[in-house]
């Protein structure tokens, strides 16, 4: 059981010149074990500072986060995150990339070595087990950074518009075989995008946010079964409500 | 007829015939124009002065101390340097303390510290090392600190993610790796310094032996042939620490590095 909660959530960054930005205000959001949920929202909305909140990476100025009962205080290798910008590290190879949260739970090196393999060979890059991230194209970077937070074993995925660098096509074939890596893992997956098509192709359900300070606007729950029709009618007019919501959003805003 | 140099082999021919073509032509005006050893020993003149030197062990004697005066800067400035750079690029309350101190004292030039040298350490292998650690020892302190006040803010939040979390285990699995390139370079640089530091506290005495001194003691007895064989050897050794030190690098560990930069 991996669900989140998250309570009455709000976030202020002081600036420079001593006033301040409310990022995010009140938000509530309860997430299901094994969900795959989408945060969409007009830019600047505080969707990917609502992600690193739940990542621990930042630290709410009021509310809570909790996965499965218990509070997030600081960044856990529980949750693991999917970064936008390539976050590889560039000295080591992609095994022990994958391999380095093992590392640091202090598992022996046979061990992580089988583990790393294992999920490298799921996102199907054996081949280039023993090459160095400047090797590899933005797709098989991330396609990397994916077996790498999850070789962890994490309870949350976190991914922070991991496909947004990558090209069209590349970026379809991602989604897909994210689909796939979740159906085989049964983690929850929290997914930042700017993308409404994304969102409607990979989501059990959308939380569309308000612009700032963000909070949650509307959930649209999308029953239908994966893969999904990108052309069908009802893919079309999900896409087309969501999209008027967000630009509705950014009038107003 | 082809002007493009191709392989490597012609580059070494070519490199050769250079260094030949200097060498003969040196010769030809010591010998034809200058025409006076003491204002320039011809390029025979030094040859069989380095043979001389050679067989009587003393070229091999200076060249140990000065290679051992050497290790011990490099060796005092790297356990030192490293340290304090990775201190003070870190945790910025160390940056804030440490850095007026090392700020008043970096542009003081090493050479000015050798009264103090030999005050301190006599006329020792210490006393050469020393100078030759204060003049190496700032540009391996801030190629580290430079390396670990850029590390890319995506490596530490990535490592932070993946259970890489106390202070010590940041430092060792994500900065370090990620500064070798800044810290490499610091220390390329210091050994260029520390190198030149070395013939000077040497000839000023610090050591009563060494490269730098029996240079300084061949000009004092006019023996400008083994003045010139000394300096060759300086420069040469030079070379050859810099070459094993880079290729060392380059191979080692850096191979992850020459794929980042253009």
């Amino acid at each position: 059981m991996s669900g989140v909660t998250i309570q009455n959530l709000s976030k202020i960054f002081p600036k420079e010149d001593g006033t301040v930005t409310q990022a995010l205000e009140s938000v509530d959001l309860e997430i299901q074990d094994k969900e795959f949920v989408c945060l969409v929202g007009p830019s600047g909305c505080g969707k990917t500072t609502l992600l690193r909140i739940i990542a621990g990476l930042e630290t709410a100025t009021t509310g809570s986060v909790t996965v499965d009962g218990d509070a997030v205080t600081g960044p856990d290798p529980k949750r693991g995150m999917v970064f936008q910008e390539y976050s590889l590290f560039p000295w080591r190879r992609v095994i022990d990339n994958v391999s380095f949260g093992l590392e640091m739970k202090g598992v022996g090196k046979e061990e992580r070595r089988q583990t790393a393999d294992r999920y490298i060979e799921m996102v199907g890059l054996s081949q280039f087990r023993d090459a160095y991230p400047y090797e590899l194209s933005g797709g098989m970077r991330q396609r990397v950074a994916i077996a790498r937070a999850l070789a962890n074993d994490p309870d949350v995925l976190l991914m922070d518009e991991p496909f947004g660098a990558l090209d069209a096509q590349t970026r379809n074939r991602m989604q897909k075989e994210l689909l796939c890596l979740w159906k085989k893992t049964e983690k929850t997956i929290i997914f930042v995008t700017h993308s409404v098509d994304e969102a409607v192709y990979l989501s059990d359900r959308i939380v569309v946010l308000s612009p700032r300070p963000g909070t949650v606007r509307e959930i649209i729950e999308i029953p239908w079964p994966r893969p999904r029709d990108r052309t069908s009618a009802g893919f079309a007019e999900v896409r087309r409500r969501v999209l008027r919501m967000i630009a509705e959003n950014e009038d107003a805003g | 007829m082809s002007l493009r140099v191709n392989t490597k082999q012609q580059r070494w021919l070519l490199g050769i015939v250079s260094l030949a073509a200097a060498a003969i032509i040196w010769q030809a005006v010591a010998d034809l124009v200058v025409a006076n050893p003491f204002i320039l020993p011809s390029f025979t003149d030094v040859v069989s002065a380095f043979i001389s030197l050679l067989e009587s062990g003393r070229l091999l004697a200076d060249l140990m101390v000065s290679l051992k005066h050497f290790a011990i800067g490099i060796g005092t400035a790297l356990l030192l340097g490293v340290p304090i750079g990775i201190i003070m690029g870190w945790f910025r309350l160390a940056d804030a303390i440490i850095d007026p101190i090392i700020e008043i004292l970096r542009p003081i030039p090493p050479l000015a510290w050798i009264p103090f040298a030999i005050i301190w350490f006599g006329l020792t292998a210490q006393a050469a090392g020393f100078v030759i650690f204060v003049g190496a020892f700032f540009p391996i302190l801030i190629g580290t600190y430079t390396g670990f006040r850029s590390v890319p803010k995506i490596f530490v939040e990535a490592g932070k993610v993946l259970g890489c979390n106390t202070p010590l285990k940041l430092i060792r699995y994500i900065a370090l790796p990620s500064a070798i390139p800044s810290i490499a370079s610091g220390i390329r640089i210091s050994m260029g310094v520390g190198w030149m530091c070395l013939v000077a506290a040497e000839m000023f005495g610090v050591s009563d032996i060494g490269l730098g001194y029996a240079l300084w003691q061949n000009y004092y007895h006019y023996a400008m042939a083994n003045v010139l064989v000394y300096m060759l050897i300086l420069g040469s050794l030079g070379l050859i620490i810099d070459r094993i030190f880079r290729n060392y690098v380059d191979q080692r560990l850096l191979r992850w590095y020459a794929g980042e930069v253009a």
